[in-house]
This record gives C-alpha cells, sequence and structure tokens, in this order.
C-alpha cells in the first residue's frame, strides 16, 4: 500500500498542479486550501516546484552525461580548460533573471496577504497557552477554551488500551472548535499567555506565532463551509504535539445561532456560578472548569502522564491537606514552571470549586467541600 | 601577548620529544602536534556522530508508528534538543576543525599550527562540554526539552534546570571554537611557505580562511544569546521575559544572527573538501577557481544579512519580510555558481570513481536538492505554509547530512592514506557509500511529503495520515545508522596496518601535503618546501 502511495507521487503533483479546486488535501503535497491566500501559497508553491524540477534536470543532466561518458574506464582523456568567461558570465546572469520572475509575483502575493482587511466582520483574540487555545469573541462576548478530544487524549498515552488508528482524527479534534462564518472577514489577534506557539491550519493558508506580549493579527477569509483541522507549529513544551487547532466555518444563519447558543450557555454557567454554594454546585462548576484549565495536562482521568505531570486521583497534596492544595493551585508549582499560578485567572469561586471536584473526583472520596472563603484566605 | 610563553613551553615540548610523539598516557593530554590534535578532534567527532545518532534512532524509533511506544513527550524533545546540539556542536564543527588542523599545515606547508599549545587548550575544552552538554539527561526533570534553538521563554522561565549547565557548555564550546579558528587564521596567514600567494592557496584552506572569520563574528553573538538567558534566569532580568516588559522576539534575533551565519561555517569548509576531490578524480584542474573564490566570500557577507528568514511567522513587518526574502533568495547565486563549476571540472574530464570521489559526487547531487528547497523556503508566502514543518527537517538533513557530514566523510577517505599510510579496503568502501547514499534518502526524502503534507516537527506523536511517511523514513534511519559501523571498521582497519598507501595514493591529486612521505613525520615540514614544489603543486601547476 505504501509503495502504491509513493508511485503516485508523480501523478498526484501533476494533477495537483492543474486542479482549479481540490477537495481534500493531498498526501503528498502542500494543500490547496479553501482560502485565497492559502490558494496563492499554492501557486506560489508549485511554481518554485517547476522551476526546481526544471533546474534539476538541466544540471544533473550535464553532470550524469559527463559521468557515463567521460570515464577514464572508457577511455576519456581529460582537456585542460579551467576557465570559460562567457560561460560563467552566461550562468550567472540566468539564475539572476530566474530570480527576479520568482521574486516578483512572490513579492505581490506577500503584500495581498499582508494586507489588512479594512473593516473585519468578526474579531477572534486567539490565546495560546501550555497546551490549549482559547478563543475570546470580545463584540459577541464569547470565550472559551479549545482542548484536545478526550478520544485523542486517552489513545496518546504510552501504554494506552486505546488504539490510534480507531480516531479517525486522532491528533486533530477538539472539544470546542473555533466557529466562524463562511465569506466575512474574520481578524484573528494572536497571542500567547505562556511560551511561543504558532497558530496554523493548512488549508487556511499561513501561520502565525502567538508571541507574549504581542498580538500577530491575521486575516482570513473562507470561502467554503467545513472543518478545517491543523495544530500548534511551534516547539512549546511537552504537550506540543497535543494542541490542535480547529476551526468550523458556517453559513452566516449559522453563525449567529451558534452565537445565541453561546451567550445563553454562558449566561447559564454565570447562573451556576452564582447559585448558593453547596457541595453538588460546587462539584458541576468544578468539573467545567477542571476540563478547561487542569485537563490537558492532569487528563481527565486525574491519572496524568507518568514522569511528566503527577496524577491527582490518589496524590498526595489532593488527597493530602487542604491548605497545600490551595496553595499549589493559587501560586503555581516552585519546582516546575509548567504548573502556573491559577490564583489571578480564576476567581475564588472558581478556585473553590475546582480544588473541591479534584478532592471527591475519581476515587478521591475526601468529602472536603472548599468554601470560597477557605480560598480568600489562603489568597 | 603569550606567546612568547608559548614559544618557551614549545620549546620545552620540543626537546622532550624531538624525534617522535612523547611516550606513555600523557601523549595525548598534553600533545601540541597539530596531528596529534587533529587526530583528538576526528575521534571526538566520531563519538559525538555515534552518541547524536543513537538519539536520532531514539526519535526514529518512537516516529515508527502514531501513539507513545518509547518516550514521553518531555524526554523525546531532550532527545531531539541534545541530537541537534550534539550534531552541531560535537560533530560537524570539531569534524571540520579536525580535518583543518590535520590539512592546513600540510596544505600550506607549514610545520605546525601557529598557537601550538593553544591548539591543545582548544580541544580540550570539548570533552568537558560534552560531558556539560550530556549530564541533562541525569539531572532532575531531566534535559532541556526547548529545541537547539533554545527559544525563550520556554528556554529560559520554563526550561528545567540542566538548562544552566548546556548554557555553560555552549560558553565553552564558543570559546574553544574561537581559539581555533584564530589559531587557523593566523596558520594561514603568516606561516604559508615561501611563494604561496593567498590566490594559490588550495581551495580548503581558502574556505577554512573564510569560515575562521566567520566564526569569529558568529560564536561571540551565540554567547550573548545565552548569557541573557541565563542573567534572565538568575539575575532579575527581564530581556525576554514579556511580562515585564520584555520581548521573546529579541532573543530570536539575536540567536539567528548567529545561527544562519552558523550553518554556513558547517558548509563552506564543506565546498573546500568537495573542491579538492572533483579535479583530482577527474584529472582536470578545478573550473573557475577564482570565482569559487569569490562565491565563498560572497555567500558569508550575504549569511550575515538573512538571519530573519527564520522569522517570517513572527510577525515582522511585511517591508522586513521582502527585504529578508530578496537577501535569501540571491544565496541562490554564488551556490549556484558553485555547483556549475564543480559540474564543469567533471565535463571532459578523466574520471574514476574511488571512495572520495562517490561521496563528493553524492555531495553535489543531494546538496543540491537541499538547496532547492531552501529557495522555496526563501518565498515567503511559500514559507508561511512549510515553515516548522517537516519539510524543513528534510531542507536541513539534506544540507547538513548529504551536505557537512558527507564532505567530513569524503575528507577522511581522501586523506585517510596520508595520515596512516595505508589504503583502506575500497570494495568494502564502496559497501559503506551505497548503504548511506540509499539509505539516506529512504530517511529524509519522505520527510518532503509529510511536511508538505501538514506535519509540524518537533511532534512525539502525530495524526494518522503521517504514518507511512514516518514509518519508511525510520527504516531508512536504522539502515543509514549501522551502516556508519562499515566507515567506523574501515578506519580502524586502515590504522593498524595494510597495503601500503605510497607518498601520492590518488593519481591526480594535487597539493604539498601529497609531497610528503604516508604518514608524514612527526614534525610536518621539517623543511619548509622549496618554492619549486610550491609551484608545482599550486593551480598553476597542472598546465
Ligand atoms: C542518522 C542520521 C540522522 C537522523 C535519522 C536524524 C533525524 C532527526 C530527527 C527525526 C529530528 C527531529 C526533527 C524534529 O522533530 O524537528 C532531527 C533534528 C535535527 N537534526 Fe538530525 N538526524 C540525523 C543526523 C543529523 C546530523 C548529522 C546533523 C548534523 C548537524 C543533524 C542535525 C539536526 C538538527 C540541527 C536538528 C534540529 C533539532 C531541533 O529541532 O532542535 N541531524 N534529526
Ligand atoms: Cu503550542
Amino acid at each position: 500500500m505504501m509503495w502504491k502511495k509513493l508511485l503516485l507521487v508523480p501523478i498526484t503533483l501533476i494533477t495537483a498542479a492543474q486542479a482549479a479546486a481540490q477537495e481534500e488535501p493531498s498526501a503528498f503535497n502542500m494543500t490547496r486550501g479553501v482560502t485565497e491566500i492559502s490558494r496563492d501559497a499554492f501557486d506560489m508553491h508549485m511554481l518554485l516546484f517547476w522551476i526546481c524540477v526544471a533546474i534539476g534536470v538541466g544540471v544533473f543532466g550535464v553532470m550524469t552525461w559527463s559521468l557515463i561518458r567521460h570515464r577514464r574506464s572508457r577511455g576519456a582523456k581529460a582537456s585542460k580548460f579551467s576557465e570559460n568567461t562567457t560561460v560563467e558570465v552566461v550562468w550567472t546572469i540566468i539564475p539572476v533573471l530566474i530570480l527576479v520572475g520568482v521574486a516578483v509575483p512572490a513579492t505581490a502575493v506577500l503584500m495581498k496577504t499582508n494586507e489588512p482587511a479594512p473593516e473585519p466582520d468578526v474579531v477572534v483574540d486567539v490565546h495560546g497557552s501550555q497546551w490549549k487555545w482559547e478563543y475570546v469573541y470580545p463584540d459577541e462576548d464569547i470565550s472559551f477554551v479549545s482542548n484536545l478530544a478526550s478520544g485523542s487524549r486517552d489513545a496518546s498515552q504510552m501504554n494506552a488500551k486505546e488504539n490510534p488508528a480507531d480516531n479517525p482524527n486522532y491528533l486533530l479534534d477538539v472539544d470546542n472548535p473555533l466557529v466562524v462564518p463562511t465569506g466575512k472577514d474574520v481578524r484573528l489577534r494572536i497571542t500567547s499567555d505562556d511560551v511561543i506557539h504558532a497558530w496554523w491550519v493548512p488549508q487556511l493558508g499561513f501561520k502565525r506565532d502567538a508571541v507574549p506580549g504581542q498580538f500577530n493579527n491575521a486575516d482570513i477569509r473562507i470561502d467554503e463551509p467545513g472543518t478545517y483541522r491543523g495544530q500548534c507549529a511551534e516547539l512549546c513544551g511537552s504537550g506540543h504535539a497535543y494542541m490542535p487547532v480547529v476551526v468550523e466555518a458556517v453559513t452566516p444563519e449559522e453563525y449567529d445561532k451558534w452565537v445565541a447558543q453561546k451567550q445563553e450557555a454562558a449566561a447559564k454557567e454565570a447562573k451556576q456560578a452564582s447559585a448558593p454554594y453547596n457541595f453538588e454546585v460546587a462539584m458541576k462548576q468544578g468539573k467545567n472548569v477542571y476540563d478547561s484549565a487542569c485537563a490537558s495536562c492532569h487528563q481527565a482521568n486525574g491519572k496524568g502522564v507518568p514522569g511528566t505531570f503527577p496524577a491527582l486521583e490518589g496524590g498526595e497534596i489532593t488527597t493530602g491537606p487542604v491548605d497545600g492544595h490551595l496553595k499549589i493551585v493559587i501560586h503555581g508549582s516552585e519546582k516546575n514552571p509548567v504548573m502556573q499560578a491559577y490564583g489571578d485567572k480564576l476567581s475564588d469561586r472558581e478556585i473553590a470549586a475546582v480544588v473541591t471536584y479534584e478532592r471527591n473526583a475519581w476515587s478521591n472520596d475526601t468529602g472536603d467541600l472548599v468554601t470560597p472563603e477557605a480560598v480568600e484566605a489562603a489568597r | 601577548m603569550s606567546q612568547t610563553a608559548d614559544s618557551v613551553l614549545d620549546q620545552m615540548e620540543h626537546e622532550h620529544s624531538h624525534h617522535g610523539p612523547r611516550k606513555g598516557p600523557l601523549r595525548w593530554l598534553l600533545t601540541v602536534n597539530h596531528k596529534d590534535v587533529g587526530t583528538m578532534y576526528m575521534v571526538l567527532a566520531l563519538v559525538a556522530l555515534l552518541v547524536g545518532g543513537v538519539m536520532a534512532l531514539l526519535i526514529r524509533a518512537e516516529l515508527f508508528q502514531p501513539g507513545l511506544q518509547l518516550t514521553q513527550p518531555q524526554f523525546f524533545n531532550s532527545l531531539t534538543t541534545m541530537h541537534g546540539l550534539t550534531m552541531i556542536f560535537l560533530a560537524i564543527m570539531p569534524g571540520l576543525t579536525g580535518l583543518a588542523n590535520w590539512m592546513v599545515p600540510l596544505q600550506v606547508g607549514a610545520d605546525d599550527m601557529y598557537w601550538p599549545r593553544v591548539n591543545n587548550w582548544a580541544f580540550w575544552m570539548l570533552p568537558p562540554a560534552a560531558i556539560m552538554l550530556w549530564i541533562g539527561f541525569f539531572m532532575p526533570q531531566g534535559a532541556p526539552g526547548g529545541g537547539w534553538t533554545l527559544y525563550a521563554p520556554l528556554s529560559s522561565t520554563y526550561a528545567p534546570p540542566s538548562i544552566d549547565w548546556v548554557i555553560m557548555a555552549i560558553h565553552i564550546m564558543g570559546i574553544s571554537s574561537i581559539l581555533g579558528a584564530l589559531n587557523i587564521i593566523l596558520t594561514i596567514l603568516k606561516m604559508r611557505a615561501k611563494g604561496m600567494r593567498l590566490w594559490d592557496m588550495p581551495l580548503f584552506t581558502w574556505t577554512w580562511l573564510i569560515t575562521g572569520f566567520l566564526l569569529l563574528l558568529a560564536m561571540p553573538t551565540l554567547a550573548i544569546a545565552v548569557t541573557m538567558l541565563l542573567t534572565d534566569r538568575h539575575l532579575g532580568t527581564a530581556f525576554f521575559d514579556a511580562t515585564n516588559g520584555g520581548d521573546p522576539v529579541l532573543f530570536q534575533h539575536i540567536f539567528w544572527f548567529f545561527g544562519h551565519p552558523e550553518v554556513y561555517i558547517m558548509i563552506l569548509p564543506a565546498f573546500g573538501i568537495v573542491s579538492e576531490i572533483v579535479p583530482a578524480f577527474s584529472r582536470k584542474p578545478l573550473f573557475g577557481r577564482t570565482s569559487m573564490i569569490w562565491a565563498v566570500i560572497a555567500i558569508t557577507f550575504l549569511s550575515a544579512i538573512v538571519w530573519a528568514h527564520h522569522m517570517f511567522t513572527v510577525g515582522l513587518p511585511v517591508e522586513a519580510q521582502v527585504l529578508f526574502m530578496y537577501t535569501t533568495m540571491l544565496i541562490a547565486i554564488p551556490t549556484g555558481i558553485k555547483i556549475f563549476n564543480w559540474v564543469a571540472t567533471m565535463w571532459r574530464g578523466s574520471m574514476t570513481f574511488e571512495a572520495p570521489m562517490l561521496w563528493a559526487l553524492a555531495f553535489i547531487f543531494l546538496f543540491t536538492i537541499g538547496g532547492f528547497s531552501g529557495l522555496m523556503l526563501a518565498d515567503v508566502p511559500a514559507d508561511y505554509q512549510y515553515h516548522d514543518t517537516y519539510f524543513v527537517v528534510a531542507h536541513l538533513h539534506y544540507v547538513v547530512v548529504t551536505g557537512s557530514l558527507f564532505a567530513i566523510i569524503a575528507g577522511v577517505y581522501y586523506w585517510l592514506p596520508k595520515w596512516t599510510g595505508h589504503m583502506y579496503n575500497s570494495a568494502l568502501a564502496k559497501w559503506h557509500f551505497w548503504l548511506s547514499v540509499i539509505s539516506v534518502n529512504v530517511t529524509f526524502f519522505p520527510m518532503h511529503f509529510a511536511g508538505l503534507a501538514g506535519m509540524p516537527r518537533r511532534i512525539p506523536d502525530y495524526p494518522l495520515q503521517f504514518m507511512d511517511f514516518n514509518m519508511i523514513s525510520t527504516v531508512g534511519s536504522f539502515v543509514f545508522g549501522f551502516s556508519q559501523l562499515l566507515f567506523i571498521w574501515l578506519i580502524i582497519q586502515s590504522v593498524r596496518g595494510g597495503k601500503k598507501a605510497g607518498d601520492r595514493p590518488w593519481d591526480g591529486a594535487k597539493g604539498l601535503e601529497w609531497t610528503l612521505p604516508s604518514p608524514p613525520p612527526y614534525h610536518t615540514f621539517t623543511e619548509p618546501p622549496s618554492p619549486q614544489t610550491v609551484r608545482e603543486e599550486g593551480p598553476h601547476g597542472y598546465h
């Protein structure tokens, strides 16, 4: 099967060059994508590819000819020439011309790609963070965290019972995709909360680094509805392979519906967050917080990753005194900066809820109910 | 400054061992002889190649299938980081420096390096540095996993304690390189035989002269970058810490101002080696000798102004991107000239295909492929897609493995008979060649496809559609890795004995080194070569 696919290489490349629109990304070539800039990048890529092929055929052709014809075993006598100004000038000028021929379209495409949309229809702030993406829609008042989907997460563990091959979108699936409308200008303002990440969806045609302390704008306009998948593309620590980027492009009507739905859900959550605090409410709210903030390292099942992220189920801290547990959540770990301080990211009540959840979820039945007042005192 | 002290020491050395090396185990610790030092560099490079190679095979074994089988993600990241650092600073660079130590004095007709004692020091800094680098694997939280590029803040705020050791190791290796570079430059400029003008020097010596200057530019820059990392970690500075007003992108600018010249440090001497071998086995003078030298000089200048092409996705102003795209594309011109000149040297030659020539030819073919992908990467709109994918890993290894490493191997096969006085088993050497050249392509060519199809680099696990390419790559890498055992065996055999090589084992080879006996006497040119010999062995001697 492998070899048959390899034989397809030249054929795929040629058809890909001619295809006006390519539905599925190819296994051998860059995807043509669903935005104008992705198609421009693809055309640029194919132009470069054919130029390289042409030069390669020329240079390797001459070289191979010499290897075959000018062998001593065939009786070739070495001639003595070692200079020829004309030839040297010619083969300096021709590459210059080729390069100018490449540079002109490349510059044009580059300028176009970087041209900001005059008035974006939708703005999304994209926060990279170890190891998840947070999407904030400032105008719609929506924000959510996008984590690797649990199917992939379970199958990605060492000695997992699940098989990666049983996940059709293994490592390319998230719980909450970014949703955007088709045919509209969407401005992504990309930044990071900790280290450098890079937001990349091949079918959208570019990647942008997520750099702490800086917003990198990227304007996209997607023509066709669909689900487009990519991954973080800048080494960002041990979870680097586990932060996929999934974009769902939907029609503007569906998009409006989605926004309404999200706002409703947010209202519900806010209500939950202000409901009288008791064990049941704390567990529910705590699970929400846990899934978006903690699960990317400690795993949804609390088992962590041996040798890298400690297990919370039956852990020394999660089943020991509450004080120690609060301290590490609020102030982070002294030993390992990857366990960040959540004190200024989460409210007293959120911390109380998530700590309550961690102390009672899985098999950690400590029975402790941690209150927001206790968190305030521990700060 | 310490010149007088040095010469006193050297004199003492001289009196001790007038007719040969010092006896006993101290010989290798104290030797100031350029051939001994060169040998030690080569042995270190070989050891590092094996250590770094084992890391590469672990990486490849993990990537054989989707899912984690062998390594946890953090350990995997340590492996890629240490593999990169080891290969660059302990395999390729010492390999090239070792060749320079052996060959530059022979090629310019000198009796030793300019500062023999400093030469010894520069070498002996490296083994402790290697230990400091690798010791991270045994420290709490393991070796650093931020990549050989050490980007902040992943390698400052978020790094394990072992990063401090890596930084110290980099400092030591940098000082060693600077001393080595000064020594080579001075040997070339001050110790050339009478009658050898600069323009007559062999190409290997030429490329090393220029590389020496490039090292003097690049290594201090690296030292600055990692020192800033260190002060950010321990002295409360915030150069790269955005939460306190710093800028992580600044690190990348400084790092790549070193990093891009660095890749030319690894390739220019390789150009030199190939420029020696191709004429020898084509039995023709090098075509366009002067333009070859100018091309190297041009590449060196350009290499200092293209650094930001590693940073096209970091959010640079579009004008800057255009500028760096243009300067990068310009490098294709002198590089192209070099390749055309090698081909023209072969044209209407009388070619034979002994082991050194085979490796040099593979270099020209495969380095050119690496050059093509480089040209593609220079194009910014397309690079938005290629950047940080396996397409880059493929490009990088075509230039650094089938480029630098192949040239070093070619050089070893070319000069080994001179060093040891014995021929190696040429049939076995051909096996080594064919196994390596096939498997290296099986390893790295599919990475182009994986990258184009969207596989990011530096990931321990990958989506299912990249599986076939990764399986092929892994199989290739194991064949490539184990083929190198043949190389080691051939070297050991040649050191131990075998058919006598004679002074000039290759009939087409020119250069002062071939006028000496094989192996050369302990004190190389006890009598300087006569101006007539210099002329005959120089570039005009062919006529
Ligand atoms: C058997 C030969 C080799 C194999 C199979 C191999 C394989 C690999 C692999 C799989 C990676 C990781 C790519 C990634 O995830 O980004 C890598 C990275 C790298 N390799 Fe090699 N490699 C080999 C030889 C070399 C040599 C001789 C050099 C010489 C300089 C070298 C330099 C590098 C560098 C600089 C990196 C980047 C490290 C980083 O991302 O921090 N490799 N190699
Ligand atoms: Cu990331």
